[in-house]
């Protein structure tokens, strides 16, 4: 039976995890949560980097699940992982000890130096809304090489020209404070308009790629700032069929994440 | 060489309600660790049911049984650095505490995870602060007045000056987790995610765990690297079986996912949650209580299967 794969037919989640897999090319060491990071992970170990180890923030090293995790604490992480440490030695050690290539964050809120909101909309005292907050992302941001973010959403609220509160910041901000941090802060911004890229401290988020479809406008429409956008704008490939055919078959037969 | 064997009482295991009644009070700061893996509900639930008052809870992830512990009055401060439903959603009450202060204000000390996870070493370690790479341009100290920074006595790599965030010390009263298995005295081996319940326990001034099963000293003994909290830093030793739902047990049984994903709902609505912990918290007499109401075809459901780990040969002396 041959899996449909005609562009209409991507869902966002598999578009989003397609082009997160691509950028860790290479990459050794990554970070990540649960959802569009794990199959964005897990496609990449498939296709473009065999020897990815994906660290979770449980405390899992080199994990072999059985099954998708629903978790990052999920026990089918833990059977057969390759080791399990305390929270001290997974912070501590691992990762502020400058062992993670990529930090794989989300958030409410970005702006254009790739500062991130995950604890409130409206005032921190008296929130519209109260959301989780920082988890482990103040530290995956200071001391991870380099950070990408997936955001499901691109609108001029998520993308904003000013945070209602920085919980998680980049190293423009930390610096600006007297205090420097390890990595380079957020490289890459994937969205379901495109790929926004920053290449390090003293850089701002540039447009760098479209979807097939998506026009630049678009983006700059999208976003809650004075989008800089790169003199040679590229159109994303596609998610191939190969690609598509991994992620739906071996990654995520059972479509826990490519809702 | 000769040592005497442990007289054979009950040591320090006692029931839920006493453990309890006799090391939370009204008042009290209360650490209850376990991050997703073992996290003590049971406990939670005994507190709701004695109807502790103005409790300050220091727990990385505050989920579901803070949800409900909020719910059921017994909180007035909260100390977290993840404060939702996991992946699942949001916690109702906590939002609307936080939101609206409704029905009550809630003082909430917001941290990151590392944050804590120094807080807990300086608390076991007895020092006056730890420092960390956190926190540089985040407006988190603006909200938290316990971030500061500190000048570092030290020349940083390149021989400047380094300034850095410390945190403090966190010393609960009392720090409760969930384990897999102790012996009577308190020995307490975890397995899978160990997170940051040690350092808990040490932090704290009492310390009670709450296990799936109590053991033989000798299955202790022929496994000393597992045991993640020794017996002279435990005061009480509670036998729970499936205290943690419903999050997990390694190798015992496994998360109630449903549950996580329903509570997001039944959080929502004020007057649902209150049902619920009428029913399930209130209505119970204790966990035996909730764990036979929930039945044993759910439980199988949660079942898992053997996945042992080998021996290993820790030799003895020929």
């Amino acid at each position: 039976m041959t899996t449909a794969t005609a562009p209409e037919t991507v869902t966002s989640s598999e578009l989003l995890s397609v082009v997160a897999s691509r950028e860790l090319a290479a990459r050794r060491t990554v970070f990540a949560g649960i959802g569009l990071p794990t199959l964005a992970t897990e496609l990449a170990h498939l296709t473009v980097a065999p020897d990815i180890e994906v660290v979770y923030e449980s405390g899992v090293c080199g994990a072999h699940p059985s099954h998708l995790p629903e978790t990052i604490a999920d026990a089918v992480l833990i059977s057969g992982a390759e080791a399990v440490l305390s929270m001290p030695a997974l912070f501590g050690c691992v990762l502020q000890g400058g062992h993670i290539d990529v930090g794989f964050l989300g958030a409410a809120q970005i702006d254009r130096w790739g500062n991130l909101n995950t604890s409130v909309i409206g005032d921190w005292e008296s929130p519209a809304v109260r959301l989780p907050g920082s988890g482990g992302a103040v530290e995956v941001m200071a001391n991870s090489h380099e950070v990408f973010v997936v955001m499901r959403r691109h609108n001029p609220r998520s993308f904003t020209g000013t945070l209602d509160f920085c919980t998680t910041p980049g190293p423009d901000r930390a610096l600006a404070e007297g205090i420097r941090p390890l990595g380079a802060g957020v490289t890459r911004v994937i969205t379901e308009l495109g790929i926004l890229a920053r290449v390090g401290v003293g850089s701002e988020l540039k447009l760098i790629a479209v979807h097939p479809g998506v026009t630049v406008n678009q983006v700059r429409d999208a976003t809650g700032w004075e989008l800089k956008v790169s003199d040679e704008v590229g159109t994303v490939p596609p998610p191939t069929a190969a690609e598509l055919r991994l992620l739906r078959e071996d990654v995520d037969p059972g479509r826990v994440y490519l809702r | 060489m000769k040592r005497t064997e442990t007289a054979d009482d009950a040591g320090k295991v006692m029931s839920m309600k006493e453990a309890v009644a006799a090391f939370v009070h009204d008042g009290a700061t209360v650490s209850l660790e376990g991050f997703t893996h073992l996290v003590p509900t049971a406990a939670g639930h005994e507190i709701i049911r004695q109807g502790r008052k103005d409790l300050t809870v220091v727990r990385m992830t505050a989920d579901i049984v803070v949800d409900q512990m909020l719910a059921a009055g017994c909180v007035s401060r909260l100390v977290s650095s993840f404060v939702g439903n996991s992946s699942a959603g949001s916690l109702g009450e906590l939002r609307r505490r936080i939101e609206r202060a409704d029905p009550a204000p809630l003082a909430f000390e917001e941290y990151s995870h590392y944050g804590m996870v120094c807080r807990y070493l300086a608390g076991s370690q007895r020092l006056p602060f730890y420092p960390l790479r956190s926190y540089g341009g985040s407006d988190l100290p603006s909200v938290n007045s316990d971030l500061r920074k500190v000048v570092s006595p030290y020349p940083g790599p390149g021989g400047e000056q380094e300034q850095i965030y410390v945190v403090p010390p966190v010393n609960p009263d009392v720090t409760i987790i969930h384990a897999q298995r102790a012996d009577r005295r308190g020995n307490t081996q975890i397995w899978g995610l160990t997170g940051i319940q040690a350092e808990a326990v040490y932090a704290a001034e009492k310390a009670i765990v709450v296990v799936e099963e109590v053991v033989a000293d000798e299955v202790v003994r022929s496994d000393p690297n597992r045991t993640v909290v020794p017996s002279h830093a435990v005061d009480a030793v509670v036998v729970c079986p499936r205290g943690a739902h419903p999050s997990f047990a390694q190798g015992y049984y496994d998360r109630d996912n449903a549950f996580y994903r329903a509570w997001s709902h039944i959080s929502k609505d004020p007057e649902r949650l209150r049902a619920w912990l009428a029913e399930w918290v209130y209505g119970t007499a204790d966990h035996a209580e909730y764990v036979d109401k929930l039945g044993e075809d759910f439980w199988a459901g949660l079942a898992v299967g053997e996945a042992l780990s080998e021996p290993v040969n820790y030799g003895r002396r020929l």
